[in-house]
């Protein structure tokens, strides 16, 4: 997996956020920030929920992606198989708050519609999965890696789709939205704050890991494998660490997300979901801290106007895309901040 | 459980690994002689089937439309390398990845755009309706044999195309030796975009025949794709050989499992949740056997090279 | 006599029909640079990738410092004190040289098991690191990118790396391959300093290295050793004259 040549920039990922040198680069990243939260504040000034939720989708979905970047960007795995942490991020969701509606015991337990037990359990759920199907999958590379990470969420959409206690392919919906100690979770805004921040922590936690010794050595697993094991560091136990948190990341974006949508179903777990996560990460720019926020930016905005023009504008997705990896291949970021690689 | 049942099921199974046989051959023969990872695959088995049912409705020629379906594939195929496929194989696997997923949404969407999201119907032609009987008095339909027929004829083919012929060697030659096929004076061009067509039309072809049995719509290709790649892991990717016995062996377990885990979940459960524990765990069932035979052989069962 | 760092007890290693190393026994002993020579094809770098860990050989018995590591994997070796260098470059292009070098220092330090603490900043890691690339003359291009190095430079910084590990043995594969006279003489003499602090198992083309630097010869000709002995013995053997003029 030591295969890509693309020069990556390892400032953002090497420097603390908020370091004091603001280049062209930290110029875009706070007008990133600047727009990604002053855009639903108007949007609720002017009484537009619909945008405010736009924005948290927006959100949600970079967060998404700022798991995956950990994985495919920083570590090198290209894996084509994330949907599995966000559906399964989704479920925990779902699952729980059916539970709590009816009262009813899941393997003994109740369920529950606090937020923060949810999310903890997603993390579980998703971290535990991400260990099995890592623990096997890391020990291929290059195409099998890709093949198989696909088919394993692959095994858990079908999983999803067979199940007929959690609503099967119909999906699961989740009459009211789960809530939160001392915050208004209902509150279209509210939410968005609470997305927005947790989209910071995960951006955050990112950028110091990659700072960090274990961040050192999944660059250097990425870079060249065989300087790292020559070094004394086994790369396996460091690539799968990563995954796994990195699968963590999506599944909590995974969560909320079906919170916002009041809904769960098995398309939060389809290839077609990771593959766009894939598009939103290369489209802002790999192994780049803010590459998935500018990515989701652009995807789901392109999205709703185009969606709004064309019931196929997935095929002008399709056209963009190609061109994109055809001829652009720095990302949004990069081609709004130049590239500084090396750190 | 019958020996009727198991036999007809058994019979299903192949049926599925020869199709997923189609589909794998081609995408292990593209990986193993250009190194290129093609998700978009599947749309050529999507055109196979649409060209297919338009040609046959309008002709009312079966065969006319298999015909035409294998050729608008392989077409569609030798377009897709000039255009797009033939910059990528320098490339990482990741753009490989994206530039192929691109061209899924592409042929996806343009086909949606063209005929409208509701299928089209193909039926087999009448001569092929009937059923014979199997041993144990079942019948079994005469289509779903020919397929098979079709499938074990193509591997056939594929095999005496590989060992005995100018073409087959230079594969040979292109999977071993990238460079050296250059050296031999072998336009490489040439070979590559003729590899990727016949992996194509192999493909549409199995489009063409699976699209008679079910509907034929957009997506039709995805999840036989994701199939096909299940089979080229277990078989070893870039092995012709592994992936016809991978295609066996994914297509007799997923058949079997589906039908008979839900009646042994039966032997001690309701009958309602054997039914749901059982589909369940049938729908995952080939994704485990991959991963056992991961965790045994890394590289498949007849590794060819990575 | 010195103390034994390194023994290689009759490793065997086929390939098919080929016998790429066959009963192969070698020593490296405290203070010494052992060479093993040999004409290409001769089985070199088979037996290095044993050495190593990168490969398992059929048979036989490798231990470092008295311990068994022959079931060992390339990052447990390295962990134990075995430093490498390699024919071809291995290092991370985009990154610095100092970079490349603390990756080994971090190795030493512990686990790398640490989410939090910038390296950026770690004197832990730095300090051997720079001192590294000190003892290999590259303290002055620390900071430059790998790939805007020379090739001697990255051979350096390949050195550099290894020494990083505090290893008890070195094992360096053609570290003078594609260097000027000028830099083949500073490599020949830092390698002379530093035979004294850890023994060097030195695979090397250039012949004129070889014996002004080597304290022991082995002579490797299709898996096996054909000869053995200080520099004068093997200079005079017929069985090596016989391998290398009929290479």
């Amino acid at each position: 997996m030591t295969e890509h040549s693309t020069e990556r920039p390892h400032d953002t990922a090497a420097a603390p956020m908020g370091a004091p040198r603001l280049g062209r680069q930290g110029l875009v990243h706070v007008a990133l920030l600047t727009l990604t939260l002053l855009a639903p504040l108007v949007a609720h000034l002017l009484g537009e929920a619909y945008y405010v939720n736009l924005a948290t989708r927006i959100v949600l979905v970079a967060m998404a992606g700022v798991g995956l970047n950990l994985a495919l960007g920083h570590g090198g795995m290209i894996s084509f198989g994330h949907a599995a942490y966000f559906g399964v991020g989704g479920y925990v969701a779902g699952i729980s708050a059916y539970h709590a509606f009816d009262g009813s015991l899941l393997m003994g337990l109740p369920g529950s519609d606090d937020m923060l037990v949810i999310w903890a359990v997603a993390l579980l759920a998703c971290g535990l999965l991400a260990l099995a199907i890592g623990a096997v999958s890391l020990r291929t590379s290059g195409v099998y890696f890709i093949m198989i990470t696909l088919a394993f969420a692959q095994m858990v959409y079908y999983f999803a789709n067979s199940w007929p206690s959690y609503g099967g392919q119909d999906g699961l919906p989740i009459y009211l939205r789960n809530g939160l100690p001392l915050i208004d979770s209902q509150d279209p805004l509210s939410f968005f704050l609470v997305c927005f921040a947790l989209l910071l922590a995960a951006m955050a936690i990112t950028a110091r890991l990659m700072g960090s010794r274990f961040g050192a050595a999944l660059t250097m697993a990425r870079l060249n494998e065989t300087r790292l094991a020559t070094a004394g560091i086994s790369p396996y136990p460091i690539r799968l660490t990563a995954f796994v948190i990195s699968a963590m990341i999506t599944g909590l974006a995974g969560a909320l997300y079906a919170d916002l949508n009041g809904f769960v179903s098995p398309a939060m777990l389809s290839w077609h979901f990771s593959g766009e996560l894939m598009v939103i990460v290369i489209l802002g720019g790999v192994g780049r801290l803010f590459g998935p926020l500018a990515g989701a930016i652009v995807y789901v905005l392109m999205e709703t106007l185009l969606g709004g023009l064309t019931e196929y504008w997935l095929f002008f997705l399709g056209l963009v895309l190609l061109g994109v990896v055809l001829f652009a291949r720095q990302g949004v970021i990069g081609w709004l901040a130049g590239g500084t690689p090396h750190g | 459980m019958s020996a009727t049942l198991l036999i007809e099921q058994l019979i299903n199974g192949l049926q599925l690994g020869t199709m997923l046989f189609l589909m794998a051959s081609g995408l292990t023969l593209v990986f193993g002689v250009m190194g290129l990872i093609n998700l978009a695959h599947g749309s050529f088995y999507m055109v196979g089937a649409y060209v297919t049912a338009l040609t046959t409705a309008s002709t009312g020629s079966f065969l006319l439309g298999l015909a035409a379906g294998s050729l608008a594939a392989a077409a569609a195929g030798a377009v897709v390398e000039l255009l797009v496929i033939r910059r990528l194989y320098h490339r990482s696997h990741l753009d490989q990845v994206l530039a192929t997923f691109a061209l899924i949404l592409i042929f996806s969407e343009g086909t949606r755009w063209l005929f409208g999201s509701s299928p089209l119907w193909l039926s087999p032609p009448e001569w092929l309706a009937g059923s014979v009987a199997l041993p144990g008095g079942a019948r079994y339909p005469v289509y779903r044999l020919m397929i098979i027929a079709v499938g074990v004829l193509i591997a056939a083919g594929l095999y005496l195309l590989i060992s005995r012929t100018r073409l087959g060697m230079r594969i040979r030659a292109g999977e071993s030796d990238r460079e050296m096929i250059g050296a031999l004076g072998i336009d490489i061009r040439r070979l590559y975009t003729l590899v990727f067509a016949l992996g194509a039309a192999l493909a549409g072809l199995a489009g063409s025949l699976v699209g008679a049995l079910q509907s034929v719509q957009v997506g039709m290709g995805e999840p036989v794709l994701i199939l096909a790649f299940v089979v080229i892991v277990i078989g070893g990717i870039g092995s012709i050989k592994g992936a016809l016995l991978g295609a066996i062996l994914v297509g007799v377990v997923d058949t079997l499992g589906r039908i008979f885990l839900p009646a042994l979940f039966g032997l001690f459960m309701s009958p309602s949740e054997a039914a749901g524990v059982g589909t369940a765990l049938a729908a995952m069932l080939i994704y485990i056997l991959m991963a056992v035979i991961l965790a045994f052989k890394p590289q498949g069962l007849f590794a060819a090279h990575d | 006599m010195a103390e034994t760092v390194l023994s290689i007890e009759g490793l065997h290693k086929r390939f098919g029909a080929l016998q790429a190393t066959h009963d192969v026994s070698l020593t490296l002993r405290a203070g010494e640079i052992h060479a093993l020579i040999g004409p290409n094809g001769a089985g070199k770098s088979t037996l290095i990738a044993q050495i190593a860990g990168s490969l398992r050989p059929d048979a036989g018995r490798i231990r470092l410092a008295g311990r068994d590591i022959t079931g060992l994997g390339v990052a447990a070796r390295a962990r134990l004190g075995l430093g490498r260098s390699f024919q071809v470059s291995s290092l991370a292009e985009p990154l610095s040289a100092l970079r490349n070098v603390m990756i080994g220092a971090q190795a030493r330090a512990g686990h790398s098991f640490r989410f939090w603490r910038p390296v950026a900043r770690d004197a832990l890691l730095l300090a051997p690191a720079r001192e590294a690339l000190e003892r290999v003359h590259l303290g002055h291009r620390a900071d430059t990118p790998v790939a805007a190095l020379s090739h001697g430079e990255r051979r350096q910084v390949e050195v550099a790396c290894a020494l990083v590990l505090e290893p008890r043995a070195l094992l360096l594969d053609e570290p003078m391959a594609g260097l000027g006279p000028e830099g083949s003489a500073r490599l020949t003499e830092l390698l002379e300093t530093l035979k004294r602090e850890v023994p060097i198992l030195l695979i090397e083309h250039d012949m004129d290295a070889v014996f002004r630097l080597a304290d022991r010869l082995s002579v490797l000709v299709d898996g096996r050793v054909i000869a053995h002995g200080d520099v004068e013995a093997i200079r005079r053997d017929p069985r090596v004259q016989a391998a290398y003029l009929g290479d």
